[in-house]
Protein backbone atom coordinates (compact mmCIF):
# COMPACT_ATOMS: atom_id res chain seq x y z
CA UNK A 1 0.00 0.00 0.00
CA UNK A 2 1.26 3.20 -1.20
CA UNK A 3 1.58 6.06 1.82
CA UNK A 4 -1.32 7.94 -0.24
CA UNK A 5 -3.44 5.37 -0.11
CA UNK A 6 -2.80 5.29 4.09
CA UNK A 7 -3.20 9.21 4.07
CA UNK A 8 -7.23 8.20 2.85
CA UNK A 9 -6.95 10.38 -0.56
CA UNK A 10 -9.01 8.77 -3.23
CA UNK A 11 -6.46 7.72 -5.91
CA UNK A 12 -6.32 4.63 -6.98
CA UNK A 13 -3.20 3.11 -8.97
CA UNK A 14 -2.22 0.46 -11.29
CA UNK A 15 -4.63 -2.68 -10.70
CA UNK A 16 -6.80 -1.02 -8.10
CA UNK A 17 -8.11 1.55 -10.92
CA UNK A 18 -9.86 -1.53 -12.58
CA UNK A 19 -8.87 -2.88 -16.26
CA UNK A 20 -7.98 0.60 -18.78
CA UNK A 21 -10.69 -0.47 -21.19
CA UNK A 22 -14.07 -1.88 -19.43
CA UNK A 23 -14.78 -5.53 -20.73
CA UNK A 24 -17.88 -5.04 -22.55
CA UNK A 25 -16.58 -1.93 -24.28
CA UNK A 26 -14.84 -4.27 -26.68
CA UNK A 27 -18.21 -5.10 -28.00
CA UNK A 28 -19.83 -1.90 -27.92
CA UNK A 29 -21.77 -2.42 -25.24
CA UNK A 30 -23.50 -5.18 -26.58
CA UNK A 31 -23.87 -8.13 -23.59
CA UNK A 32 -25.96 -10.65 -26.24
CA UNK A 33 -24.90 -11.12 -29.68
CA UNK A 34 -27.38 -11.92 -32.50
CA UNK A 35 -26.62 -15.83 -33.11
CA UNK A 36 -29.74 -17.64 -31.91
CA UNK A 37 -27.92 -19.56 -29.78
CA UNK A 38 -26.19 -19.54 -26.35
CA UNK A 39 -22.70 -20.39 -26.70
CA UNK A 40 -21.39 -23.48 -24.46
CA UNK A 41 -18.74 -23.18 -22.69
CA UNK A 42 -17.32 -26.20 -24.61
CA UNK A 43 -18.35 -25.26 -27.64
CA UNK A 44 -15.08 -25.01 -30.13
CA UNK A 45 -14.56 -22.43 -32.17
CA UNK A 46 -12.99 -23.69 -35.85
CA UNK A 47 -11.72 -21.25 -38.04
CA UNK A 48 -13.03 -21.24 -41.79
CA UNK A 49 -10.67 -20.48 -44.69
CA UNK A 50 -12.14 -17.20 -45.26
CA UNK A 51 -9.88 -16.29 -41.69
CA UNK A 52 -7.09 -17.62 -43.53
CA UNK A 53 -6.19 -13.75 -43.62
CA UNK A 54 -8.33 -11.83 -41.09
CA UNK A 55 -6.28 -8.75 -41.60
CA UNK A 56 -8.90 -8.20 -44.83
CA UNK A 57 -11.67 -7.77 -42.64
CA UNK A 58 -11.34 -4.16 -41.74
CA UNK A 59 -13.88 -4.07 -39.24
CA UNK A 60 -12.35 -6.61 -37.17
CA UNK A 61 -11.02 -5.44 -33.79
CA UNK A 62 -7.71 -6.36 -32.32
CA UNK A 63 -9.66 -8.88 -30.20
CA UNK A 64 -11.38 -10.24 -33.18
CA UNK A 65 -8.27 -10.97 -34.80
CA UNK A 66 -6.66 -12.70 -31.22
CA UNK A 67 -9.17 -14.78 -31.04
CA UNK A 68 -9.45 -16.03 -34.98
CA UNK A 69 -5.42 -16.52 -35.05
CA UNK A 70 -5.68 -18.56 -31.45
CA UNK A 71 -8.50 -20.99 -32.72
CA UNK A 72 -6.41 -20.97 -36.32
CA UNK A 73 -3.90 -23.37 -34.96
CA UNK A 74 -5.99 -25.92 -32.69
CA UNK A 75 -9.50 -25.05 -32.20
CA UNK A 76 -10.27 -23.77 -28.94
CA UNK A 77 -13.16 -23.63 -26.23
CA UNK A 78 -15.24 -20.67 -25.36
CA UNK A 79 -14.00 -21.27 -21.90
CA UNK A 80 -10.03 -21.30 -23.05
CA UNK A 81 -10.88 -18.18 -25.42
CA UNK A 82 -12.24 -16.82 -21.74
CA UNK A 83 -8.94 -17.64 -19.84
CA UNK A 84 -6.37 -17.20 -22.71
CA UNK A 85 -7.38 -13.42 -23.22
CA UNK A 86 -8.58 -12.90 -20.19
CA UNK A 87 -12.42 -11.84 -21.03
CA UNK A 88 -15.33 -12.20 -19.63
CA UNK A 89 -17.35 -15.01 -21.01
CA UNK A 90 -19.74 -12.87 -21.78
CA UNK A 91 -17.52 -11.02 -23.55
CA UNK A 92 -16.19 -13.62 -25.72
CA UNK A 93 -19.39 -14.89 -26.45
CA UNK A 94 -19.94 -11.72 -28.04
CA UNK A 95 -17.00 -11.26 -29.82
CA UNK A 96 -17.18 -15.31 -31.42
CA UNK A 97 -20.69 -14.30 -32.51
CA UNK A 98 -19.86 -11.57 -34.45
CA UNK A 99 -17.25 -13.87 -36.15
CA UNK A 100 -19.71 -16.45 -36.76
CA UNK A 101 -22.03 -13.77 -38.77
CA UNK A 102 -18.84 -13.11 -40.86
CA UNK A 103 -18.51 -16.49 -42.03
CA UNK A 104 -14.88 -16.26 -40.79
CA UNK A 105 -15.90 -19.11 -38.28
CA UNK A 106 -17.86 -21.63 -37.13
CA UNK A 107 -18.84 -23.18 -33.53
CA UNK A 108 -19.29 -26.92 -32.88
CA UNK A 109 -22.09 -28.23 -31.30
CA UNK A 110 -21.60 -30.15 -27.69
CA UNK A 111 -23.79 -33.21 -27.14
CA UNK A 112 -27.13 -32.08 -27.43
CA UNK A 113 -27.77 -31.57 -23.46
CA UNK A 114 -31.09 -33.56 -23.55
CA UNK A 115 -29.41 -36.67 -23.70
CA UNK A 116 -26.53 -38.21 -22.09
CA UNK A 117 -23.89 -38.75 -24.80
CA UNK A 118 -24.36 -42.25 -26.40
CA UNK A 119 -22.93 -45.66 -24.65
CA UNK A 120 -20.61 -46.18 -26.96
CA UNK A 121 -19.07 -42.27 -26.46
CA UNK A 122 -19.35 -43.51 -22.52
CA UNK A 123 -17.15 -46.36 -23.41
CA UNK A 124 -14.43 -44.36 -25.31
CA UNK A 125 -14.17 -41.60 -22.31
CA UNK A 126 -13.29 -44.65 -19.91
CA UNK A 127 -11.19 -46.49 -22.56
CA UNK A 128 -9.33 -42.96 -22.58
CA UNK A 129 -9.09 -42.04 -19.35
CA UNK A 130 -7.79 -45.91 -18.00
CA UNK A 131 -4.71 -44.80 -20.80
CA UNK A 132 -3.70 -41.53 -19.28
CA UNK B 1 -17.42 -26.77 -54.75
CA UNK B 2 -14.16 -25.28 -55.97
CA UNK B 3 -10.96 -26.06 -53.98
CA UNK B 4 -9.00 -23.33 -54.00
CA UNK B 5 -6.71 -22.13 -51.64
CA UNK B 6 -8.91 -23.35 -48.64
CA UNK B 7 -7.46 -26.66 -48.91
CA UNK B 8 -3.89 -25.52 -48.94
CA UNK B 9 -3.69 -25.96 -44.92
CA UNK B 10 -5.08 -28.74 -43.76
CA UNK B 11 -8.49 -28.02 -42.05
CA UNK B 12 -8.49 -29.18 -38.13
CA UNK B 13 -10.09 -31.91 -36.72
CA UNK B 14 -13.07 -30.90 -34.60
CA UNK B 15 -13.12 -33.28 -31.79
CA UNK B 16 -16.50 -34.23 -29.78
CA UNK B 17 -16.18 -32.14 -26.48
CA UNK B 18 -17.75 -33.37 -23.00
CA UNK B 19 -17.28 -32.08 -19.47
CA UNK B 20 -17.45 -33.25 -15.58
CA UNK B 21 -18.34 -31.14 -12.93
CA UNK B 22 -16.54 -30.85 -9.98
CA UNK B 23 -18.30 -29.65 -7.36
CA UNK B 24 -17.89 -29.23 -2.99
CA UNK B 25 -17.30 -26.75 -0.24
CA UNK B 26 -14.69 -23.82 -0.50
CA UNK B 27 -11.16 -25.20 0.01
CA UNK B 28 -11.71 -29.00 -0.36
CA UNK B 29 -9.14 -28.92 -3.33
CA UNK B 30 -11.41 -28.73 -6.46
CA UNK B 31 -8.74 -26.93 -7.94
CA UNK B 32 -6.36 -29.27 -6.82
CA UNK B 33 -8.39 -32.44 -8.53
CA UNK B 34 -8.52 -30.64 -11.68
CA UNK B 35 -4.92 -29.97 -11.77
CA UNK B 36 -3.68 -33.37 -10.91
CA UNK B 37 -5.58 -34.94 -14.12
CA UNK B 38 -5.61 -31.72 -16.45
CA UNK B 39 -2.82 -31.49 -19.47
CA UNK B 40 -2.98 -27.86 -18.95
CA UNK B 41 -2.14 -25.94 -15.83
CA UNK B 42 -6.26 -24.97 -14.25
CA UNK B 43 -7.07 -22.33 -16.22
CA UNK B 44 -9.33 -19.67 -14.71
CA UNK B 45 -12.24 -17.72 -16.43
CA UNK B 46 -14.90 -15.17 -14.62
CA UNK B 47 -18.22 -14.66 -15.94
CA UNK B 48 -20.08 -11.78 -15.19
CA UNK B 49 -22.92 -11.83 -12.46
CA UNK B 50 -24.91 -9.21 -14.89
CA UNK B 51 -25.66 -12.43 -16.79
CA UNK B 52 -28.05 -14.14 -14.24
CA UNK B 53 -30.99 -11.70 -15.39
CA UNK B 54 -30.18 -8.43 -15.78
CA UNK B 55 -30.73 -8.13 -19.33
CA UNK B 56 -29.38 -4.54 -20.45
CA UNK B 57 -27.40 -2.49 -18.23
CA UNK B 58 -23.73 -3.90 -17.08
CA UNK B 59 -22.58 -2.67 -13.94
CA UNK B 60 -19.60 -5.11 -13.51
CA UNK B 61 -16.67 -3.16 -11.79
CA UNK B 62 -18.90 -0.93 -10.42
CA UNK B 63 -19.61 -2.07 -7.26
CA UNK B 64 -16.86 -4.23 -5.54
CA UNK B 65 -15.08 -6.01 -8.13
CA UNK B 66 -15.22 -9.34 -5.80
CA UNK B 67 -18.89 -9.10 -6.00
CA UNK B 68 -19.68 -8.93 -9.80
CA UNK B 69 -17.66 -11.33 -11.51
CA UNK B 70 -17.64 -15.17 -10.16
CA UNK B 71 -14.66 -17.75 -11.46
CA UNK B 72 -14.18 -20.85 -12.57
CA UNK B 73 -11.45 -22.75 -12.89
CA UNK B 74 -11.16 -26.05 -15.11
CA UNK B 75 -8.78 -27.89 -17.09
CA UNK B 76 -8.89 -30.32 -20.26
CA UNK B 77 -8.09 -34.14 -21.38
CA UNK B 78 -7.45 -34.57 -24.07
CA UNK B 79 -8.31 -38.75 -24.44
CA UNK B 80 -7.88 -38.60 -28.20
CA UNK B 81 -7.69 -36.45 -30.99
CA UNK B 82 -11.10 -36.20 -31.67
CA UNK B 83 -12.72 -36.38 -28.04
CA UNK B 84 -11.78 -33.98 -25.43
CA UNK B 85 -12.94 -33.76 -22.13
CA UNK B 86 -13.36 -31.02 -19.77
CA UNK B 87 -13.61 -30.22 -15.55
CA UNK B 88 -14.90 -27.28 -14.37
CA UNK B 89 -15.00 -26.62 -10.65
CA UNK B 90 -18.43 -25.29 -9.44
CA UNK B 91 -18.00 -22.10 -7.35
CA UNK B 92 -18.79 -22.91 -3.89
CA UNK B 93 -20.95 -20.04 -3.11
CA UNK B 94 -25.08 -21.05 -2.88
CA UNK B 95 -25.54 -17.28 -4.49
CA UNK B 96 -23.99 -18.96 -7.97
CA UNK B 97 -26.34 -21.38 -8.09
CA UNK B 98 -27.17 -19.79 -11.99
CA UNK B 99 -23.70 -20.94 -13.01
CA UNK B 100 -24.33 -24.21 -12.02
CA UNK B 101 -27.41 -24.58 -13.98
CA UNK B 102 -25.18 -23.19 -17.10
CA UNK B 103 -22.05 -25.96 -16.35
CA UNK B 104 -24.54 -28.65 -15.23
CA UNK B 105 -26.27 -28.35 -19.25
CA UNK B 106 -24.93 -31.34 -20.87
CA UNK B 107 -22.37 -32.76 -18.30
CA UNK B 108 -21.60 -35.88 -18.49
CA UNK B 109 -21.52 -36.08 -14.77
CA UNK B 110 -20.09 -34.64 -11.66
CA UNK B 111 -17.82 -35.43 -9.21
CA UNK B 112 -18.58 -34.10 -5.50
CA UNK B 113 -15.67 -33.60 -3.19
CA UNK B 114 -16.01 -34.13 0.27
CA UNK B 115 -13.77 -33.74 3.39
CA UNK B 116 -14.81 -35.45 6.23
CA UNK B 117 -14.04 -31.98 8.65
CA UNK B 118 -16.58 -30.54 7.57
CA UNK B 119 -19.15 -33.13 5.43
CA UNK B 120 -21.87 -30.86 5.72
CA UNK B 121 -20.41 -28.47 2.84
CA UNK B 122 -21.15 -30.81 -0.14
CA UNK B 123 -24.64 -31.46 0.61
CA UNK B 124 -25.49 -28.65 -1.21
CA UNK B 125 -23.80 -30.47 -4.17
CA UNK B 126 -25.11 -34.05 -3.95
CA UNK B 127 -28.62 -32.87 -3.68
CA UNK B 128 -28.63 -30.30 -6.48
CA UNK B 129 -27.13 -33.59 -8.88
CA UNK B 130 -29.64 -35.61 -7.48
CA UNK B 131 -32.56 -33.73 -8.47
CA UNK B 132 -31.32 -32.66 -11.78
CA UNK B 133 -30.52 -36.18 -12.13
CA UNK B 134 -26.95 -35.52 -13.47
CA UNK B 135 -24.74 -38.99 -12.59
CA UNK B 136 -22.50 -38.02 -9.84
CA UNK B 137 -19.73 -40.02 -7.90
CA UNK B 138 -18.76 -38.75 -4.10
CA UNK B 139 -14.97 -38.73 -3.69
CA UNK B 140 -13.58 -38.12 0.05
CA UNK B 141 -10.16 -36.12 -0.13
CA UNK B 142 -7.94 -37.64 2.70
CA UNK B 143 -6.29 -34.78 3.78
CA UNK B 144 -3.16 -35.41 5.74
CA UNK B 145 -3.99 -35.38 9.21
CA UNK B 146 -7.97 -35.10 8.27
CA UNK B 147 -9.76 -38.77 10.37
CA UNK B 148 -10.27 -41.40 8.27
CA UNK B 149 -13.33 -42.68 8.43
CA UNK B 150 -14.25 -45.90 6.09
CA UNK B 151 -16.12 -45.58 3.37
CA UNK B 152 -19.46 -47.28 4.49
CA UNK B 153 -19.60 -44.64 7.80
CA UNK B 154 -19.42 -41.98 5.16
CA UNK B 155 -21.94 -43.04 2.89
CA UNK B 156 -24.07 -43.57 5.63
CA UNK B 157 -23.70 -40.23 6.96
CA UNK B 158 -24.54 -38.18 3.85
CA UNK B 159 -27.54 -40.70 3.22
CA UNK B 160 -26.27 -41.82 -0.68
CA UNK B 161 -28.31 -44.03 -3.19
CA UNK B 162 -27.21 -47.25 -3.16
CA UNK B 163 -25.67 -47.17 -6.65
CA UNK B 164 -23.77 -43.59 -6.51
CA UNK B 165 -20.13 -44.88 -5.97
CA UNK B 166 -18.41 -43.07 -3.25
CA UNK B 167 -14.56 -43.13 -3.52
CA UNK B 168 -11.29 -42.41 -1.28
CA UNK B 169 -9.16 -40.32 -3.11
CA UNK B 170 -6.14 -37.76 -3.04
CA UNK B 171 -7.27 -34.74 -5.21
CA UNK B 172 -3.39 -34.60 -5.79
CA UNK B 173 -2.50 -37.80 -7.21
CA UNK B 174 -3.41 -38.44 -10.60
CA UNK B 175 -4.11 -42.22 -10.29
CA UNK B 176 -6.60 -41.72 -7.48
CA UNK B 177 -8.22 -38.87 -9.20
CA UNK B 178 -8.84 -40.72 -12.42
CA UNK B 179 -9.82 -43.48 -10.87
CA UNK B 180 -12.91 -41.07 -9.56
CA UNK B 181 -13.24 -40.17 -13.04
CA UNK B 182 -14.26 -43.53 -14.38
CA UNK B 183 -16.40 -44.40 -11.54
CA UNK B 184 -18.31 -41.24 -12.84
CA UNK B 185 -18.80 -42.25 -16.14
CA UNK B 186 -19.15 -46.15 -15.25
CA UNK B 187 -22.01 -44.84 -13.16
CA UNK B 188 -23.35 -42.61 -16.00
CA UNK B 189 -23.06 -45.70 -18.23
CA UNK B 190 -24.82 -47.97 -15.80
CA UNK B 191 -27.74 -45.54 -15.37
CA UNK B 192 -27.95 -44.67 -19.07
CA UNK B 193 -28.50 -48.71 -19.74
CA UNK B 194 -30.85 -48.94 -16.93
CA UNK B 195 -32.75 -46.50 -18.66
CA UNK B 196 -32.70 -48.03 -22.15
CA UNK B 197 -34.14 -51.30 -20.28
CA UNK B 198 -36.77 -49.69 -18.44
CA UNK B 199 -37.43 -47.71 -21.80
CA UNK B 200 -37.79 -51.23 -23.87
CA UNK B 201 -39.85 -52.95 -21.24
Amino acid sequence: MSEAGQQGSPHWFDDEAGPVVRPYAMTRGRTSSASRHRLDLIALVVTEPAADDPGRDQTLAPEHVEIVELCSETPQSIAELAAGLDLPVGVVRVLVGDLVEDELVHVTRPVPPAELPDESILREVINGLRAL
Amino acid sequence: MVFGRSSRKKRPVEPVTLKILVAGGFGVGKTTLVGAVSEIRPLRTEEALTEAGRPVDDTAGVESKKTTTVAMDFGRITLREDLVLYLFGTPGQDRFWFLWDELAQGALGAVVLADTRRLEDCFAGIDYFERRGIPFAVAVNCFDGAARYPAETVRTALDLDEGVPLLLCDARDRETVKEVLIAVVEHALARSADRRQTATT
